[in-house]
């Protein structure tokens, strides 16, 4: 076992699958001699050469339009989009043209990529730097997309998005960048738990907390409040958006009769929406309240100075226990 | 390499005067006064709003340093009825249009998105995604052609559309685009590119193989080469380009040949990716120094006036430093107005949930 930070395990994470695979090639702005914005390719081009970390032009749909075409060449590339809010000049590229690649050939050609971009808000910066995009994509069939809250998490889940077959969007918890924990780099990327799987991060009885990326370690907060208060809240680690696991969500909420999806991005057309749904078809007759959610609002992302009012917090959270518990 | 391509400089790095055969300046000592007087005050607004993030009051700043001339130049070429639509780093523009140091503060400090009246000011806020207000230009641009606000030979009225945005900005479909958009309708707009050597780590090579306003050609408008640390050149070269967009005679694309020389922003790095001689290289073609050195020398420059010029400066930056401290944080339930024209029975909702935690919260 050895700790690193989230950021460091993906670094650590993308130096393992190139030198798992030689067809793995990195691509984005300012990711070669600077190692990215927060340095997540750091060291890379150094080690890889420039053949395969690959500093591209400024064109978020010419580096995913030509991620494609290397990919049909038989290459695994890996795109950087620089922050969640640069993504959407890709949009194109990857909702119409990479999602749909295997299915409009008749599975004759398909498209190994992954699109790793830093998501969420919280860090005090100016506009477009704060996004959640999730939703978008996650609605986009022939997309897989999945997010890491935690070092052992980013270590893995990446070295998976990458020997996928199908395209992955890769959500990075920007703000939890910093957080440690333990990895455990002598398993095999066949004995990690699959990107697909859901995690039970804590267990509880009483509610389950659904939730992925940055607001996973908000949940935990809360549930730790809420242990003071005599509640036991369950907190599951969605990981994957697209495909939903959802029998690990249904067994947890068949068992405690109450669930809260919490996610940073807008309530309406998010995930939440989605996995309540599926929730209450599957455990209807086991539930003993509403399924909510506590989300960012349906506006764009607000001035950094207020965004800690925007961003689902633990007492929030809390609040939506106290309306469930006493149903 | 025909006159095209030749850069256009009319002040040299010593302060000595060039003479071109396109361009004279029409500028007198009175006006190369007032454009040194722009330039000093607006590094000193660059480097107060630096030192401002440092302190933690800023989440963020672009510094302009060393790109002054290249912004003045322009900047005091637009008329009042003129349109800018500009990135992240034009202060000196924003400066040009009247807007005050410490509403472009509210940006970079977190209190909101557009922070001036762009109306006002006839520039809208800061364009943070690569390229994007390239095709807003334009079609701005596009508007003025409709309206028959250009060609009328009055020089008060016709109007025209500088779009602002840097080397890497060339990259993205946006401004292609917008070149297409402007060179199909003959729009009155003038592409200004500061070409500062670098987009964040990646040198302007990284976007193109030959000079950026050699791009100009395929897209079928002009494109100039200008120096950008030359502050009387781009004056010079931008009121051409504007008095052609106003009459009728379609875009123009500027490329300014300058540096960045501090850093992306103040979260980068720059010894992560660039020689120090760099920087000493273009330190040598400073844009202020030029003119002072010109100023002085043909005696236009009074001591009196550089110590009124320092004291401004001085007072400038204390200005800043207080005002930007007083600039109150908005209300949180702010974040719900202006989503849509009316009213949302969504976002009313949500309102009225954060008005209860808010209430909540002041009881604790
Ligand atoms: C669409 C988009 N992609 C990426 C970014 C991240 N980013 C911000 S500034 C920048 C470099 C811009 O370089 P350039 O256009 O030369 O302008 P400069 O910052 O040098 O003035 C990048 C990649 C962004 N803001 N928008």
């Amino acid at each position: 076992m050895s700790e690193f930070t989230l950021l460091n395990a993906v670094n650590r994470g993308l130096r393992r699958a190139m030198e798992a695979d030689s067809k793995v090639i990195l691509m984005g702005e300012d990711i070669g001699k600077l190692g990215g914005v927060f340095r997540a390719t750091e060291g890379l081009q150094k080690d890889f050469g420039e053949g395969r970390v690959i500093d591209t032009p400024l064109a978020e749909s010419g580096i995913v339009g030509t991620a494609i075409g290397l990919a049909l060449y038989g290459y695994r590339p890996v795109v950087e989009i620089q922050f969640d809010g640069f993504v959407y000049p890709a949009f194109d590229q990857i909702v119409v043209q990479l999602a749909r690649m295997r299915y409009r050939s008749a599975g004759a050609l398909f498209l190994p990529i992954t699109i790793r971009m830093p998501f969420g808000g919280g860090i005090g910066s100016v506009e477009h730097h704060g996004e959640s995009p999730e939703a978008y994509f996650a609605s986009t069939p022939g997309l897989r997309v999945v997010t890491c809250a935690d070092p052992s998490d980013a270590y893995w889940m990446i070295q998976q998005a990458i020997v996928s077959d199908d395209p992955v969007i890769f959500l990075e918890p920007k703000r939890r960048y910093y957080q440690k924990g333990e990895v455990d780099t002598t398993l095999d990327i066949s004995e990690a738990p699959s990107m697909y799987k859901a995690r039970v991060v804590l267990e509880g009885s009483d509610c389950t907390l659904l939730s992925y990326g940055p607001t996973v370690a908000t949940s935990l907060q809360a549930a730790r409040m809420a242990a003071v208060d005599g509640v036991s809240l369950e907190v599951i680690d969605l990981r994957s958006l697209s495909p939903l696991d959802l029998p690990t969500l249904i067994e947890s909420v068949k068992k405690t009769g109450r669930a809260i999806v919490v996610h940073e991005a807008s309530s309406s057309g998010g995930v939440g929406g989605e996995i309540g749904l599926c929730l209450m078809q599957s455990c209807f007759y086991y539930l003993h309240a509403p399924i909510l959610r506590v989300t960012g609002y349906d506006t764009p992302y607000p001035p950094s100075r207020i965004e800690d009012d925007y961003l689902p917090d633990a007492d929030r959270i809390l609040d939506a226990v106290e309306k469930v518990m006493g149903y | 390499m025909d006159l095209q391509d030749r850069i256009v400089q009319l002040i040299d790095s010593t302060g000595t005067l060039i003479s071109d055969p396109r361009y004279q300046s029409t500028l007198n000592d009175a006006a190369l006064l007032s454009l040194y007087q722009d330039m000093v005050l607006i590094r000193k607004l660059d480097e107060q709003a630096t030192a401002l993030q440092r302190q933690g009051e800023l989440g963020l700043w672009a510094p302009l340093l060393g790109q002054e001339a290249a912004q003045i130049g322009s900047g005091r070429a637009l008329k009042s009825q003129d349109y800018v639509f500009s990135t992240y780093r034009e202060h000196g523009v924003a400066w040009c249009r009247g807007v005050d140091p410490v509403e472009m503060l509210r940006f970079w400090r977190g209190t909101m998105h557009q922070p001036w009246d762009a109306n006002f000011h006839r520039m809208y806020g800061y364009q943070v995604i690569i390229g994007a207000h390239a095709l807003h230009a334009t079609g701005y641009a596009m508007g003025a052609h409709l309206a028959g606000r250009i060609g009328t030979g009055n020089p008060e009225t016709d109007q025209a559309v500088v779009a602002y945005f840097g080397d890497g900005a060339m990259s993205e479909g946006d401004v292609n685009e917008a070149f297409i958009f402007a060179t199909t309708y003959k729009s009155p707009i003038v592409f200004f590119c500061q070409n500062n050597q670098w987009a964040i780590s990646e040198p302007t090579k990284r976007q193109s193989s030959i000079h950026l306003s050699e791009r100009a050609k395929g897209f079928g408008l002009p494109g100039i080469r200008v120096d950008g640390n030359d502050v009387i050149a781009c004056h010079a070269v931008t009121t051409e380009a504007l008095d052609r967009a106003r009459s009728g005679e379609g875009p123009t694309l500027i490329e300014a040949v300058t540096y960045r020389m501090g850093a992306h922003t103040t979260s980068d790095d720059p010894t992560k990716y660039r020689a120090g001689s760099d920087d000493d290289f273009w330190r040598e073609k400073d844009p202020i120094d030029r003119l002072k050195i010109y100023l002085h020398n043909n005696g236009i420059l009074k001591v009196e006036f550089e110590t009124e010029l320092a004291a401004k400066a001085d007072s400038l930056a204390e200005r800043m430093r207080v005002e930007c401290r007083e600039l109150p944080n908005p209300d949180a339930l702010s974040m719900f107005n202006h989503v849509y024209s009316g009213s949302d029975a969504r976002i009313d909702e949500q309102k009225r949930e954060v008005e209860v935690i808010l209430s909540e919260r002041e009881v604790h």
